[in-house]
This record gives structure tokens, C-alpha cells and sequence, in this order.
């Protein structure tokens, strides 16, 4: 974590001493301490649960996130899943797995042909920097996947 | 998050929901005055898409909760707010940017909370509300939320001058183990990192705010307290005198900025 | 118990797609935070499940895990067909459930 500071008034000590009181950033979010984490493994298998033994393809699915989130405890996410929506094809649902969290799962929204447009706004904590994944669910059966790259900075100041 | 779809909201009406007068669009916002720069300005986009969007921005419960208890009879007299405030009253579209206030009575200084309570206990004949209740906070917000968009604007002259004065010098001074003042970090170093967090000139247009950190909204002694122990000093009371005279030296420092509450920090 | 908020048009055309945003007030405490000063875990509550209807039938329906923030907010797409009720409903943890209606005018 970058400490740059202006020392003019400050002592260079004082700076120092302030970035050791630094909480770990893993307990300043508070959620999660102490518990397994999942991994790109377990994100998959989790998949593979859900998907059975279905190739996934890329494209047709958008996933909205910021590079870098100010803070993990609310990270915002929007997905959009390209589709006529109609009453023959359409998007059965959306599945959002975090590869850095405690738990590989997020969410899982459901869409109908009467939802007219396949996107969905949320947020979501981040435990850590991590890859988010986004798996679409089509009517005639197919899978598009698509996986976004996040840096969560955390303040372990204030309080 | 903005998504491209904006335009169909145009002229949506919230449904099921009233009170929503007083509220300005972040384009007539003033989030830069004179040298003065609101945390806002400071913020991702992200977290000023959750602030600027009246759903999105979890705090907006708390100005219904607040309403709905402007209108609530509650102690002894049988009486509300409203029953002397209209929720349209002038005292209401603006009190939001001119406290803290000296009240001539109490001979100093008296915050919203405080204005608040005393108008229970004298007026309602009601208990006081705890400081960082719920309902204290949904009052708060609520009544600030009237005066959204409004520059702040906190009386300096007369009686004042002597705590504006002590506001000051408690601002300038170092303190705690690190020994460190609020201006070393919000004067200093505003636009610096610290840790993992940018540091702002830490104004109080936005309070209560609610804070990404805490999860929910907090008010501005909430945040005088998390900022002393930082440096590693004893932080003082909710409500305090220390704190009241500090918070209209704060909001001076902001004269100008529009009125945020409730403003979404980190 | 915890309080909901929702936006939607009063008025749309038939056909139109519009968006529906909400938001319920809600800790979603995770099971996996300890109590600073017993050293306890803190039960898991969360809210599991969120669901639209619309027309008799459920347009959006979603299962929640730990991982959706406190204070869940949640947009997503309709398309309009009949004037009536649109029905929210929040499931917590535990079964209690969070309800709220607006009216969708269809012209
Ligand atoms: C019985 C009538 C009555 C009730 C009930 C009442 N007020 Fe007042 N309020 C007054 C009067 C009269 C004043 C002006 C004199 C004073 O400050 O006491 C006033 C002044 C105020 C002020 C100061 C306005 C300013 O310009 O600085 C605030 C703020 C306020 N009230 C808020 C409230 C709130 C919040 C409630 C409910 C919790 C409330 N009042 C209930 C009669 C009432
Ligand atoms: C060691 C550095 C440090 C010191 C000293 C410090 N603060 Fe802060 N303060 C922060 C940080 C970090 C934040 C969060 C980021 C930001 O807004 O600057 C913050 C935030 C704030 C905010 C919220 C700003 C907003 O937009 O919501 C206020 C108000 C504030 N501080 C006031 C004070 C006051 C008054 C003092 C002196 C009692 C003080 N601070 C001392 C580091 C400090």
C-alpha cells in the first residue's frame, strides 16, 4: 500500500508510524476472517454443478465492474446478456461466482421473455482484488461466460 | 453505475413513495467553492453513481423513515413537528445549512441533534432521541436533506466568534500519539494517499453520511471520533462542546458547497 | 423489520421496456463476522431471495448469497404488458418475508 505523504509538517516518523497502525485489510472489511477462501477451482466446479457438462462460449455477455473499487464492502456490478428475449430465446438466468471470496457464490438472477432486456444492477462485497465471473444460462440451452479482473482497495482508516 | 437506458426514466415518478420535494439533481450541485472541494469531488465514480441515485443510495430510507417522523405524535403535549413546522416551512428548506447555531439560552453553541432534542423535551414533552439512533439519524437526514443544494452557510459573527475561535484552534492542534492535527491531513495532505485511502479536505456538506465502510450512515461526531483515534488520541463525546464548536468550524471551512446530505463516502 | 424502496414509471406504452430499480434496507450479516468482544460468531441472516411478479407471473426472480452488500440495491428490465400490480417480495433467512406493490399503468 503507497504511503505518499507531504512531511512538511509532519514528522517522516510520525507518517511511518501512521502507515504501521495500517489495519489488515482483510479485517478492516470484517466479513470474512478466518474462513477457507475459494479459488478459481472451487469457482469452477460450482460452474460445473450449475452447467453440468456444457461448453461455456465467450461473447454475448457484458460484465460491468470498476477496475479498481474503493472499497470491497460495496462494489458495484451490472450484467447484460445480449438476446432477442423472446418467447423462443431468451436468458434463463445469470450466475455471478467471485474466485477471491470465502464462497464462490454471488448471485443468481432469472429472466423471462417478459423481462424484455437481460440486465441486471447490483453490488457485491470483494474480500480482496480477485476475478469475477458471469455465466448466462440461454433458453436453447447454450452457456456464454465472460470473467472480469478487479483491484479492491481497502481503507483500514477512519472509524 | 450508469447504464445507457437513463433516457427511460425521464419523467419516471416514484411510486409508492411522497416526500421527494427539496431534492436537487446532481447538475445543479456545487461541489467546488472558491479553494473548497467536496469530499464528492474525491470519490470514484462508482461511489458518486450510488450517491447521486435516489434508490441506489441506501441512505434515502432514512429520509423516509425521517419524514414519516416529522408527522409522528410522540410524548406528552400530543404533539408532532408538524404540528408547529410545516413540512413546507421556510425554517425546514434551509436549516440544513446554517447549524451549528448559537442559541442565546444555553449561552453557546447548539447542533441540529441537539436543536432536535431540546424541541422533544421542551415542546413535545418527548424523550430525547439517543445521538447515533436511528431515529436521530433519520431526523437529521431528513431535515438536511430539505436543504440539499444549498450552499452551507454557518453564522460566524457576534456571539459566535469566541467558539468559532476554539473550533479553530482545536482543528490546528496536534494531537494523540502521532500528534498529529485535522489539518495536517485534511490541509496538508488533501489529495495525497494515505494507506490505502485518498485524503480529502474532510468537509461536512454530505453529513450524516452514509459510509461504504460502516455500511450504513453515521453522523459527523461519528466521524470527529474515528479521525482522533486515527492519531491515537482520546476522542471526546457525541455532542460535546469540543465537537460542536469543531463542527462549525468544519462547515465554514465548506461555506459554499452544496449541501449533499446524504452524501455516499468511502 | 427491514424497509424496502422501489422506482418504477407510473405510466408506460405497451411494449415498452422499462427499468425497475429497488432497494431494501438490510445488514446481510454473513455468519462469518465474530463478535469483537466475545470472540462469537455472528449467526448468519441474510436476505436469500428477491422476486418479481408482474401480470400473475414471475418476471425476475434471484437467490442471494453472503456476498450481495448490506443494503441490497437491484435493477433489472420489464417489459410492459397489462395495467396491474407489480409485487416485490425479500425473503430473509429464517422465512420472514419483506412485501411491497406498485401499480404499472399500461397505455
Ligand atoms: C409546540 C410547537 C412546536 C413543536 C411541537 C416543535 N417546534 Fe420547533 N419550534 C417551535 C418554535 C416556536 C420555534 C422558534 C423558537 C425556538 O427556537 O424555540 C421552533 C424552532 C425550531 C427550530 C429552529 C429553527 C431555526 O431557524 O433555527 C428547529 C430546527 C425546530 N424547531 C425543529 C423542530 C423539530 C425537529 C420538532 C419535532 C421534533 C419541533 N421543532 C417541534 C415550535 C415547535
Ligand atoms: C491521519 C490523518 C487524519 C487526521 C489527523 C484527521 N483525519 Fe479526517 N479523515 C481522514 C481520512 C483518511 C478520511 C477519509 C478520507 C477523506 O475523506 O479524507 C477522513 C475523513 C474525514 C471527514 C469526512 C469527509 C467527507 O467528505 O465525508 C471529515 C469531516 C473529517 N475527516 C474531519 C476531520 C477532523 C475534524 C479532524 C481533526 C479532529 C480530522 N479529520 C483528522 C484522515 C484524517
Amino acid at each position: 500500500m503507497s504511503v505518499q505523504f507531504n512531511t512538511q509538517n509532519i514528522r517522516r516518523r510520525d507518517v511511518l508510524a501512521l502507515a504501521g497502525t495500517g489495519v489488515v485489510a482483510v479485517s478492516s472489511i470484517g466479513l470474512f476472517a478466518g474462513d477457507a477462501m475459494a479459488d478459481p477451482a472451487a469457482v469452477a466446479k460450482a460452474i460445473k454443478d450449475r452447467i453440468g457438462g456444457k461448453k461455456s462460449m465467450a461473447g454475448n455477455i457484458t460484465l460491468e465492474l470498476p477496475q479498481i473499487a474503493e472499497n470491497g464492502n460495496t462494489v458495484p456490478i451490472a450484467v447484460e446478456v445480449e438476446s432477442p428475449m423472446s418467447s423462443s430465446d431468451y436468458v434463463k438466468a445469470v450466475h455471478i461466482y467471485a474466485e477471491g471470496n470465502p464462497a464462490p457464490d454471488v448471485a443468481t438472477f432469472r429472466f423471462t421473455p417478459d423481462s424484455g432486456r437481460a440486465r441486471v444492477s447490483t453490488r457485491m462485497r470483494m474480500i480482496k482484488s480477485q476475478n469475477i465471473v458471469a455465466v448466462a444460462e440461454m433458453s436453447n440451452g447454450k452457456v456464454h461466460m465472460v470473467k472480469n479482473a478487479v483491484k479492491v482497495t481497502i481503507g483500514g482508516c477512519g472509524g | 453505475m450508469k447504464n445507457h437506458f437513463q433516457g427511460i426514466l425521464m419523467g419516471a415518478v416514484v411510486v409508492g413513495l411522497s416526500g421527494f420535494a427539496g431534492i436537487a439533481s446532481s447538475a445543479e450541485m456545487t461541489y467546488k467553492a472558491g479553494d473548497r472541494s467536496s469530499g464528492y469531488t474525491y470519490a470514484t465514480k462508482e461511489t458518486q453513481g450510488i450517491q447521486d441515485d435516489d434508490i441506489a443510495n441506501p441512505a434515502y430510507v432514512y429520509v423516509d423513515d425521517g419524514e414519516a417522523l416529522w408527522s409522528k405524535v410522540d410524548g406528552k403535549a400530543g404533539k408532532s413537528c408538524a404540528s408547529c413546522h410545516a413540512v413546507d416551512s421556510a425554517m425546514l428548506s434551509d436549516v440544513g445549512t446554517r447549524y451549528p447555531v448559537y442559541n442565546a439560552k444555553l449561552g453557546k453553541l447548539q447542533s441540529l441533534e441537539q436543536k432536535i432534542n431540546q424541541e422533544r423535551e421542551e415542546k413535545m414533552v418527548a424523550k430525547p432521541y439517543k445521538w447515533e439512533s436511528g431515529s436521530m439519524l433519520a431526523m437529521t437526514i431528513y431535515m438536511r436533506n430539505q436543504s440539499k443544494g444549498k450552499p452551507m452557510n454557518v453564522s460566524i459573527d457576534g456571539p459566535v466568534i469566541p467558539f468559532f475561535e476554539a473550533g479553530k484552534k482545536f482543528y490546528d492542534q496536534k494531537r494523540g500519539q502521532l500528534d498529529m492535527s485535522c489539518a495536517n491531513c485534511h490541509v496538508d495532505n488533501a489529495g495525497n494517499r494515505i494507506r490505502a485511502n485518498l485524503l480529502t479536505e474532510g468537509q461536512s456538506n454530505g453529513f450524516p453520511t452514509y459510509r461504504l465502510k460502516w455500511q450504513k450512515p453515521g453522523s459527523i461526531h461519528r466521524r470527529f471520533r474515528g479521525c482522533n483515534k486515527q492519531v491515537r488520541a482520546t476522542p471526546y463525546g457525541y455532542g460535546s462542546d469540543e465537537y460542536v464548536n469543531l463542527e462549525l468550524y468544519v462547515a465554514w471551512r465548506g461555506r459554499g458547497l452544496s449541501v449533499e446530505t446524504p452524501a455516499v463516502r468511502n | 423489520m427491514a424497509k424496502a424502496r422501489v422506482k418504477a414509471p407510473k405510466s408506460v406504452k405497451k411494449g415498452e421496456v422499462f427499468e425497475v430499480k429497488t432497494l431494501i434496507s438490510h445488514k446481510m450479516e454473513t455468519g462469518l463476522r465474530k463478535n469483537k468482544k466475545t470472540g462469537k460468531k455472528i449467526p448468519r441472516k441474510i436476505i436469500n431471495k428477491f422476486s418479481v411478479t408482474y401480470g400473475g407471473k414471475e418476471v425476475f426472480g434471484s437467490d442471494w448469497h453472503p456476498a450481495v452488500s448490506a443494503n441490497p440495491y437491484v435493477s433489472f428490465f420489464v417489459k410492459a404488458s397489462a395495467s396491474g400490480p407489480m409485487k416485490f417480495q425479500w425473503t430473509e433467512d429464517g422465512g420472514a418475508v419483506t412485501e411491497k406493490t406498485v401499480n404499472i399503468k399500461v397505455t
